[in-house]
């Protein structure tokens, strides 16, 4: 069913658990959709007029559908008590402690995601929006002793994998919607609010990106090539690599690769785990986006190690 | 006074107002039925721009990168205004002639703004643009179209004939109703042309992105004020017609269902759009004096820190506007399920199968609608208590919509099934709306909505409920109630190549919004997502959906030739009863007169005694002793 539905690859703890109750809901929508269409088509066959001359005043006598209208009502009353309640409840009551987890905080504007850091003391430094400026887009004061060793990215969520994220969501300006389907996650940022969201990633960006790899035809391929890596080396008749692995398809490396005599290339999408903004936010709304980068711990480390020398 | 005139309908029938003159017969008239026609007319017109909105919009979705070759979308109204026109100076038809100037200037304006690179610089559509004709799109549609066609169009002209009254209760306020409109839609097609364009924050219009917007937006709120006006003063007089105009003996029991429905919806309007009004006035005096309702403290846009006292809450709108616009959903779905049941009974020619729990569903729907609005902000960060009983109440208001759904389904079985044009486009309305409600199961649960909320998913549902539901039951409701408009009926092989080519169609755009919301793909993008990863797989639906929504409008038409055809040349009606209907609109002369009946009408039985055991005919009409 879920492969059906065509749902994007999921990459976080409870996001099975989601896809699980879309597929039940789905399987009730079809169950009812084809029961229904089934009585609706032999009805309008057997019924017609050239068939049916005169009508039955009295018409169905029958209590089917009081029966399937109470059958229709339980089982939305599983689906709200048994899926829906404690699912919700675990997504915004049952946060992990804040020590046990990743914190970071987003601060959303027309058009970017603001990713900010504690840095190695674990506490950020204050912000102010008189502060604010185009090298510090959320204000961040840094004489604020908390402040001094946080670390401040743009359109990029760098967490480990296997360990709780809680990301605290809040906006400059207007509401945005912090979406990121590949981790089932979505909450929308309003301006004046600070708003928390968790989730545990338990794939990195490079395992999904393996996952989603697939051929490509490089004549037709249906989708936008220049969002795509190749995933091998490509090679030409001398056996020269012409195309490592990893290169984006823009059009020039499409053109090489077609003259060489390919016709399909192995390619995955660059960044597949990414930040959609999800909520109408101004004329740059369809651009807001973000990425998301799961790496194993070590790499984790390593990167916040490398960020805190950009701070010197 | 009303009661006096509803006692002598006859008298009514010879009112001064026959010899009132051209401007008050056809343009200022207080009459229920012209009233009827000019919001049908406007609104039809009105669905017409919304449509095309959508076209253009569908071409930089499937070709992003390509500019739009605006000049195509020119050729349809200039086909259309050209042949009009043609046909027009050879019969030498006003009405026609009319017609035609109307196409032709449509065209023109298309082609103007294309050519003078008014809209499209060197070809483009910017993102302002794109997001300032989603936003009207989907204003025009719901408030300008649907909603007026559904209510004032077929509301105006059939609820006042099928109680048997002689008029709306106050004729006045009717007249005052259509003219509210006019003026809302007319503000809302100048702001087109005001700096900055029209309102681009949604038709929704959250702030604070709405408070800050371009001068559109302010625009956009006065049409709204002057649109709600129109609704609430319509609704009062549906009401009161509904309650003491009904003839003698017709019990609310005796209601054909349509009346019921338009009933339930009046309360809706009445009760859901003064909160939107209120919030309208408040939005209006943030963008022009200076206050604060939406907009919190600390605001920073573009990098400058806004000059405001801040304080308020951007949520507080979302609230006020939900608590109408849920409710505006049965507003928009219940006159269309009205028109469906009228058709399916007639052309079934047997009873509505459970009329009375058609009845009480619907006014549980009507009361159920108040209390769900906030499905619409699972999102918003809410906790487990309040979304619980958010959940709860749209798992019940799914009850009432199975059970509508099923009685009219059943009231298939055992009838005599005439495939009418209007009896096609009312079956196909029943597997249409079945999967816009179905699709609303995921959308009304929490944590599925996590998933689902704001992508295609949201605009592949309500359009099913809408498009392939609500307009095609209006289009059945044109078939269907045509001749008893103008005496002429409409042709039968026109009606279905409009049919099929619809339902194809509709579904050629709308079922593939359902596979991408499922991929993930966010609504309102310029692009049609081109750029993220996790849309590239379903992508190539893009093109599929644009060049349905096109051919789409070429299946109009047949529809467009139709309708004005008929009026002229179609089939006269042998009788003032051509389908061999039982309600009373139907024991008229055709067109009805100024007060509607020669004789005072008197009910005796319920409005669908169709196939009665032992009757000579297939009908009985409910005025028959």
């Amino acid at each position: 069913m879920l492969d059906f539905l065509g749902l994007p690859p999921d990459a976080s703890a409870h996001g099975a658990d989601i896809d699980n109750m879309i597929g039940v809901v789905h399987w009730l929508m079809f169950a009812l959709f084809i029961g229904w269409g089934i009585f609706f088509t032999y009805v309008l066959i057997r019924f017609r007029r050239t068939r049916h001359q005169k009508a039955d005043y009295q018409g169905a006598k029958t209590h089917a559908s009081t029966y399937l209208e109470i059958a229709v009502a339980v089982f939305e009353g599983i689906l709200i008590i048994g899926f829906a309640v404690p699912l919700w409840a675990q997504r915004v009551n049952e946060f992990p402690e804040d020590k046990d987890a990743i914190v970071v905080r987003v601060v959303a504007e027309q058009f970017a995601w603001n990713v900010h850091y504690p840095g190695a003391d674990g506490f950020f430094g204050a912000t102010d929006v008189n502060l604010v400026s185009a090298d510090n887009p959320i204000g961040l004061d840094r004489s604020d002793p908390d402040g001094k060793d946080d670390i401040v990215t743009i359109n990029q969520l760098v967490v480990p994998v296997g360990k709780p994220v809680i990301v605290r969501l809040t906006s400059k300006d207007v509401i945005h919607s912090f979406s990121i389907p590949l981790l089932r996650v979505k909450q929308d940022v309003i301006p004046g609010q600070v708003i928390p969201v968790w989730f545990e990633p338990i794939e990195t960006t490079e395992h999904i990106r393996v996952a989603m790899t697939k051929t490509y035809s490089l004549i037709n391929p249906g989708v936008n090539l220049m969002t795509m890596m190749t995933m091998q080396d490509y090679v030409d008749k001398d056996s020269v690599v012409i195309v490592p692995a990893g290169s984006i398809l823009f059009p020039d490396v499409v053109e090489q690769l077609v003259a060489s005599g390919y016709t399909e290339v192995r390619a995955a999408p660059e960044t597949p785990m990414e930040i959609a903004c999800a909520q109408l936010c101004g004329l740059g709304h369809y651009r807001m986006r973000g990425f998301v980068s799961v790496k194993t711990p070590e790499a984790y480390e390593a990167w916040l190690a490398e960020e805190a020398l950009y701070l010197q | 006074m009303q009661h006096v005139a509803a006692a002598t309908p006859a008298a009514a029938g010879t009112h001064h107002e026959e010899h009132a003159g051209f401007w008050r017969t056809y343009v200022f008239s207080l009459d229920h039925k012209v009233i009827g026609i000019q919001y049908m007319m406007t609104a039809l017109l009105f669905l017409f721009l919304g449509f095309t909105l959508m076209m253009l919009m569908r071409w930089q979705i499937a070709y992003p990168t390509k500019g739009i070759p605006g000049e195509w979308f020119a050729l349809l109204p200039a086909v259309i205004g050209v042949a009009a026109l043609a046909v027009g100076v050879y019969s030498k038809r006003r009405l026609t002639l009319l017609v035609g100037l109307l196409f032709g200037g449509i065209a023109w304006l298309v082609w103007w703004m294309v050519s003078d690179e008014v809209l499209f610089p060197e070809g483009i559509m910017l993102p302002e643009l794109y997001n300032s004709f989603g936003a009207m799109h989907g204003t025009i549609m719901i408030f300008l179209g649907v909603v007026p066609l559904a209510v004032g169009g077929f509301g105006n002209y059939v609820v006042p004939l099928q109680v048997g009254a002689p008029d709306m209760a106050f004729p006045k306020l009717n007249m005052m109703s259509y003219w509210s409109y006019f003026v809302g839609g007319l503000v809302m097609l100048t702001s087109f042309f005001v700096p900055g364009g029209a309102a681009n924050s949604g038709w929704t219009s959250y702030p604070p992105l709405a408070d800050i917007a371009t001068t559109g937006q302010t625009v956009w709120l006065f049409g709204m004020v002057f649109l709600i006006t129109s609704s609430l003063l319509g609704s009062v007089n549906f009401i009161v017609t509904i309650v003491q105009l009904r003839a003698k003996g017709l019990t609310f029991m005796r209601l054909p269902f349509f009346v019921w429905a338009q009933f339930v919806t009046s309360f809706l309007l009445l009760l859901a759009f003064p909160p939107l009004e209120g919030a309208a006035i408040l939005q209006l005096m943030d963008r022009l004096a200076g206050t604060s309702f939406f907009l919190p403290s600390g605001l920073v846009i573009s990098g400058q820190v806004l000059d405001v006292a801040g304080g308020g809450s951007p949520l507080l709108w979302q609230h006020l506007f939900w608590f109408l616009a849920h409710p505006e959903v049965y507003v928009l779905i219940l006159p269309a399920m009205g028109i469906v049941a009228e058709i399916i009974a007639n052309n079934t020619r047997k009873p509505l199968w459970g009329y009375r729990s058609l009845v009480y569903a619907s006014i549980f729907l009507g009361f159920m609608s108040f209390i769900v609005w906030a499905h619409h902000m699972f999102m918003t960060g809410m906790g487990t208590v309040i979304s619980t009983f958010f959940q709860t109440t749209t798992m019940i208001i799914s009850i009432p919509s199975v059970i509508i759904l099923s009685a009219l389904i059943i009231s298939l079985w055992g009838g005599s099934i005439r495939y009418t044009v209007p009896m096609l486009f009312a079956i196909a309305f029943l597997p249409m709306f079945g999967i816009g409600g179905l699709t609303g199961l995921p959308l009304g649960l929490a944590p599925t909505d996590i998933h689902l909320h704001d992508t295609y998913y949201v605009i592949g549902h309500f359009h099913y409920v809408v498009a392939p539901g609500t307009i095609f039951a209006l289009f059945a409701g044109i078939y269907y109630w045509y001749p008893k408009v103008t005496g002429r009926m409409m042709n039968e092989t026109l009606g279905k190549i409009h049919f099929w080519g619809s339902l194809v169609c509709m579904n050629g755009i709308f079922f593939p919004m359902l596979i991408q919301g499922l991929a993930g793909v966010s609504r309102r993008l310029y692009d049609g997502g081109a750029q993220y990863a996790h849309a590239q797989n379903v992508l190539q639906w893009n093109e599929v959906m644009s060049i349905s929504a096109w051919a789409l409008a070429l299946f109009q038409i047949p529809f467009i030739l139709n309708f004005f055809w008929s009026m002229k040349k179609g089939r006269q009606v042998e009788s003032d009863n051509p389908w061999g209907a039982t309600t009373l609109e139907w024991q008229t002369p055709t067109p009805p007169p100024h007060g509607n009946f020669t004789s005072i009408p008197e009910v005796y039985r319920g409005p669908y005694e169709y196939s009665v055991p032992d009757a000579a005919k297939d009908y009985t009409p409910q005025n028959v002793p």
